[in-house]
């Protein structure tokens, strides 16, 4: 999140897409109806079911999952066209004055420079002076100004279009863009908040940045009660993407790449140059935040000599993506020998469960870390356990994969942070010890790492060096307490032994170490600031700034400069986050220098830009957002047939991989999740059992009725990665949506099951699709295409 | 909140005389008998510690109640779980999920001893520590020396490995998440992926 839950009660529009809070978030959603209720806050829910938050919601606007950017394609043409968005914030605080480069465009579904299946980028870059700047157009009338390119590449989503493309009506879209815009004026704020429904399609990175350009066009980021807010939906996934997945180190730096062969190198690809003179330009200080990286990694053994221990780092080849998708896929085509799982459960969790288990059963050896044995756990005994389920599944006797199960401590058992979604660290104690043999995460981690390394020290071995560099000097160091490691990623000044106050005291000559630099400054010399526990409320907006620690820098709003004009006059006196005292800003912790004039430096210190981007050339398939179908659709895409889906979507080849259509498949799934269940934890406990002991098939009437299906009927659901059975649960919540013409109906399906726990059921994520988005790897588990038949 | 605690002395002498005294409160449902004679609740007695919720990531701080923890030989249980009052997130409440957390601390379906399938087998095998790490450690080392690349075609140094993956969960904390960062590159894994990206 931009902002935060507690934040969420200061807006005056609220609109929730892509996400039901009321049900997955219950706790979190009561900010919403304080917003409703203190501030008579209007509330829009665009989604494909009458969710419990459309129930209490003012508008509810249903659509075609999959269509998301389409309907905010659509505000944004009526943002402009009806002259509805908030000027003045437009030009000073987002780039829509910057000019690109001649050539720049989109037709026939591709933005300029596509060939070959893939896009040359160069004519959507900024058209700079001689000073290396970009050029500008301040009264943002120049063709070639990112305002009069956005506004002409949505001039094709209108109402009528938006409606076709989505389901609803258009007279539906006018009432939730008339609301959503109420934000436009200039004392009004409002949120978005969203979550899987938006992340889980292969065009899910445009799709947050189409919301990101409303919020902008509306005035609403860096505001109280505004913002792009994700609704992260497990404990700490907000926490492991700020320490690093996928192709990153920790605190968003990047892995380097086998180009890169020396630190100065990666530094050079890595650190931006400022685009406008008044740009501040803070990753400009990523050769402090990348060594004191290092000097944490590798201590001592980190030198200037040695560019701080760089060439130890792991390189990945240019272009190469190790995301979710492609190794499973390797591990599907025996490349892989050996998965490590702290805590994962891909045979549940991962797209084509028939796929997870095949690869699964060709590795040699599979280490699972848990708190009970689950369907990863527990793969080869798919055929045992729920034959009729998984055909594809071998028998465990011919299942050479060697399983490691290991009995974790849970969260009550263990101390250390969690990152909720609104970037707030807090701090858990120890209640109990674990049950039985059961180990803390620390201790098996420090004992395999250090029995690995002992097996180098004695017999040698490919690549020991990286190993042995890595610095583990911890008291104990089986055992290391999570308050050394929490000190550690905070950061120490190495000449005074101190702990860092915050990122701004990092070096780049070895002098300092830190572990990830957003979170320096949560372990301080003072002590623990995770753990603080302070109700005040200085600024009565609900930011609570001395309870827990939020990144970075304790700073609750993100991008609070821009709640101000240029010359620092709040938008909205009544709520200001920040205020500039003449000497100082006040308040949240700015966003901003702390004792920079208003005047002096543009708003977004964290974009070379300075201002935040309408247009976003580092997006591999296009600056702009564009309506694409997912991987299966229903329909052609009614804005150009030709480029139907993402031009740059993700597919894998297995002969597991295969894509349906509406020929064979005709309806359009969904997955959701139920407020009664944790993903697929809770069916381990009695009362979360007992409450949703079954899977079902959620079926609109109409459906239903042409296919003489009842409540309770037995269906088969389909798709062409394989079937499951269920009772229908027909419903009046999946409203059947006209589309190009048709008639378009979708199906519910909630996960939360398996074939393990006190309750079985079938694992939904037999039916989706190896479909993934290209920016950043993540599958389309929501829009794919299945069959329904009635059996029962 | 720091935790709170009684006296083994006062815990023995108040769990008395609530046991005796609890019947005649309950039976005569009468207030005025004092406090002594009501029955005390179950968490008058208890350690407290904070922590929070493991499920959705709107950060609910519940304080965990254990009973046992100071008495030599015993070994301390929890006996509630319940919203704290404090947190300016969720003020005392919980969900349908959050409010039955013991019941996931306590599930019968708990792991508490090492499980080991051998290639082919049908079966759990109940193994020590000792014998999983020594086997874990050799079959990372050998998988490792066999796919460690030092350098790539072009003679690059690269120091990654492409034949382990590991994934991590989402409850796993941000310093668990950082030793296991080490530990990825230690490795040199580039296959690293999380609960958070799917």
């Amino acid at each position: 999140m931009t902002n935060g839950w507690t934040d969420v009660s200061n807006a005056d529009v609220v609109l929730v897409m892509g996400g039901n809070p009321a049900e997955n978030h219950p706790v979190g959603f009561r900010f919403v109806m304080e917003a409703k209720r203190l501030r008579k806050a209007k509330i829009v829910c665009v989604d494909p079911r009458f969710t419990r938050t459309a129930a209490v919601s003012d508008l509810y606007v249903p659509i075609r999952s999959g269509t998301d950017i389409a309907f905010l394609g659509g505000l944004i043409h009526y943002a402009l066209s009806e002259n509805k968005y908030q000027r003045k914030y437009v030009e000073q605080h987002t780039n829509a004055s910057f000019l690109i480069a001649e050539g720049f465009g989109f037709s026939e579904g591709h933005f300029s420079g596509w060939q070959d299946g893939k896009y040359d980028k160069s004519t959507w870059q900024y058209e700079l002076d001689g000073q290396g700047y970009a050029k500008v157009d301040p009264t943002l009338e120049h063709p070639r100004c990112v305002f009069q390119l956005m506004k002409k590449h949505y001039s094709r989503y209108t109402p009528e279009v938006v409606a076709n493309i989505c389901g609803c009506t258009a007279e539906e879209f006018l009432k939730a863009a008339a609301m959503i815009t109420l934000a436009a004026a200039e004392n009004k704020s409002g949120t978005v908040l969203y979550a899987l429904g938006w992340t889980h399609h292969s065009f899910a990175v445009q799709l947050i940045h189409a919301a990101a350009m409303v919020q902008l066009l509306m005035g609403n980021i860096g505001m109280p009660g505004g913002g792009v807010n994700a609704q992260r939906g497990h404990a700490n996934i907000q926490g492991s993407t700020d320490m690093g997945a996928w192709n990153y180190l920790p605190g968003y730096l990047k892995l380097p790449r086998a180009n890169q062969t020396a630190l100065v190198d990666y530094l050079k690809a890595n650190t931006p140059k400022p685009l406008r003179p008044n740009s501040l330009n803070y990753w400009g200080n990523t050769p402090k935040f990348m060594t004191s990286l290092l000097k944490a990694y590798y201590g001592p053994n980190a030198t200037a000599a040695n560019s701080y221990g760089y060439d130890w780092l792991p390189k990945i080849a240019e272009g190469a993506d190790h995301s979710w998708g492609t190794f499973f896929d390797e591990m599907d085509a025996g490349k892989m020998e050996g998965l490590i799982s702290f805590g994962m459960n891909p045979v549940a969790n991962g797209p084509n469960t028939p796929k997870m288990i095949r690869g699964l059963s060709k590795l040699k050896w599979l280490i699972v870390a848990e708190n009970f044995e689950t369907e990863t756990a527990a793969f080869w005994r798919a055929k045992e356990l729920a034959d009729k389920e998984y055909p594809h599944s071998l028998k465990a006797e011919d299942i050479q994969t060697e399983v490691f199960l290991l009995p974790a401590a849970c969260f009550a058992e263990k101390d250390g942070s969690f990152v909720n979604s609104s970037r707030w660290l807090q701090w858990k104690q120890v209640a109990v010890d674990p049950p039985g043999e059961a180990r803390r995460d620390q201790e098996i981690i420090a004992d395999l790492f250090l029995a690995i390394r002992a097996l180098y020290e004695k017999e040698g071995g490919k690549g020991a060096e990286p190993l042995l560099r890595m610095q583990w000097n911890y008291a104990r160091p089986h055992a290391p307490t999570l308050r050394e490691v929490a000190r550690e990623v905070n950061g120490v000044d190495l000449a005074t032994g101190k702990q860092l106050n915050g990122f701004g005291e990092l070096q780049a000559d070895g002098t300092t170490a830190c572990g990830n630099w957003i979170y320096s400054g949560s372990w301080p010399e003072a002590g623990n600031q995770m753990a603080r526990r302070g109700q005040v409320d200085p600024t009565g907006l609900g930011l609570y700034p001395e309870w827990a620690w939020s990144w970075p820098a304790n700073r609750r709003i993100l991008y609070n400069r821009a709640s101000t004009d240029e010359q620092g006059k709040p938008w909205d006196a009544t709520r200001a986050p920040l205020r500039w005292n003449g000497q100082r800003w006040a308040g949240d912790t700015p966003d901003y220098k702390a004792d920079a004039k208003p005047d002096s430096l543009a708003a977004f210190v964290m974009l070379p830009e300075g201002v935040a981007r309408l247009f976003a050339p580092d997006l591999v398939e296009g600056p702009f957002p564009e309506h694409y179908e997912p991987a299966e659709s229903p329909v052609e895409n009614a804005l150009h047939p030709n480029a139907n889906a993402n031009p740059l979507l993700r597919v894998y080849r297995s002969d597991l991989d295969s894509l349906g259509s509406a020929k064979d498949f005709p309806f359009v799934a969904i997955t959701y999740r139920l407020t009664e269940h944790f993903h697929y934890w809770t069916k381990h406990t009695s009362s979360s059992a007992e409450l949703q002991s079954n899977f079902f098939v959620e079926v609109p009437e109409e459906l239903a009725s042409e296919k003489g299906i009842a409540s309770g009927t037995l269906v088969r659901v389909s798709s062409a990665r394989g079937e499951l059975e269920g009772p229908a649960l027909v419903t009046k919540r999946l409203r059947t949506l006209k589309v190009s013409g048709r008639k378009v109906y979708q199906i519910g399906l909630p996960i939360h099951w398996g074939f393990v726990g006190k309750v079985h059921g079938p694992l939904i994520n037999k039916l989706t699709p190896s479909a993934y988005d290209p920016n950043c790897g993540t599958p389309e588990y929501k829009g794919f295409l299945v069959n329904l038949e009635k059996i029962g | 909140m720091k935790p709170k605690q009684s006296s083994r002395r006062e815990f023995i002498q108040r769990s008395t005389k609530g046991a005796a005294a609890g019947g005649v409160a309950a039976a005569t449902g009468n207030a005025a008998v004092g406090e002594s004679a009501i029955k005390p609740l179950k968490t008058a007695h208890t350690h407290q510690s904070t922590s929070i919720c493991p499920y959705c990531a709107v950060g609910c701080s519940v304080v965990v109640h254990s009973l046992g923890d100071r008495a030599q030989n015993v070994k301390p249980a929890i006996v509630h779980i319940e919203g704290d009052p404090e947190s300016p997130i969720n003020r005392g409440t919980l969900c349908p999920k959050g409010a039955s957390l013991e019941e996931f601390v306590q599930s019968d379906r708990r792991l508490t001893t090492v499980q080991y399938r051998a290639p082919g087998s049908r079966e759990w095998r109940r193994i020590s520590w000792a014998e999983a790490v020594e086997k874990m450690a050799r079959r990372i080392k050998d998988s490792r020396d066999r796919g460690f690349e030092a350098t790539d075609a072009q003679g690059r140094t690269v120091n990654r490995l492409r034949n382990v993956a590991m994934i991590g969960g989402c409850t796993d904390t941000n310093e668990i998440n950082y030793l296991l960062g080490k530990f990825r590159f230690g490795m040199g894994l580039v296959s690293y992926e999380n609960q958070s990206r799917l």
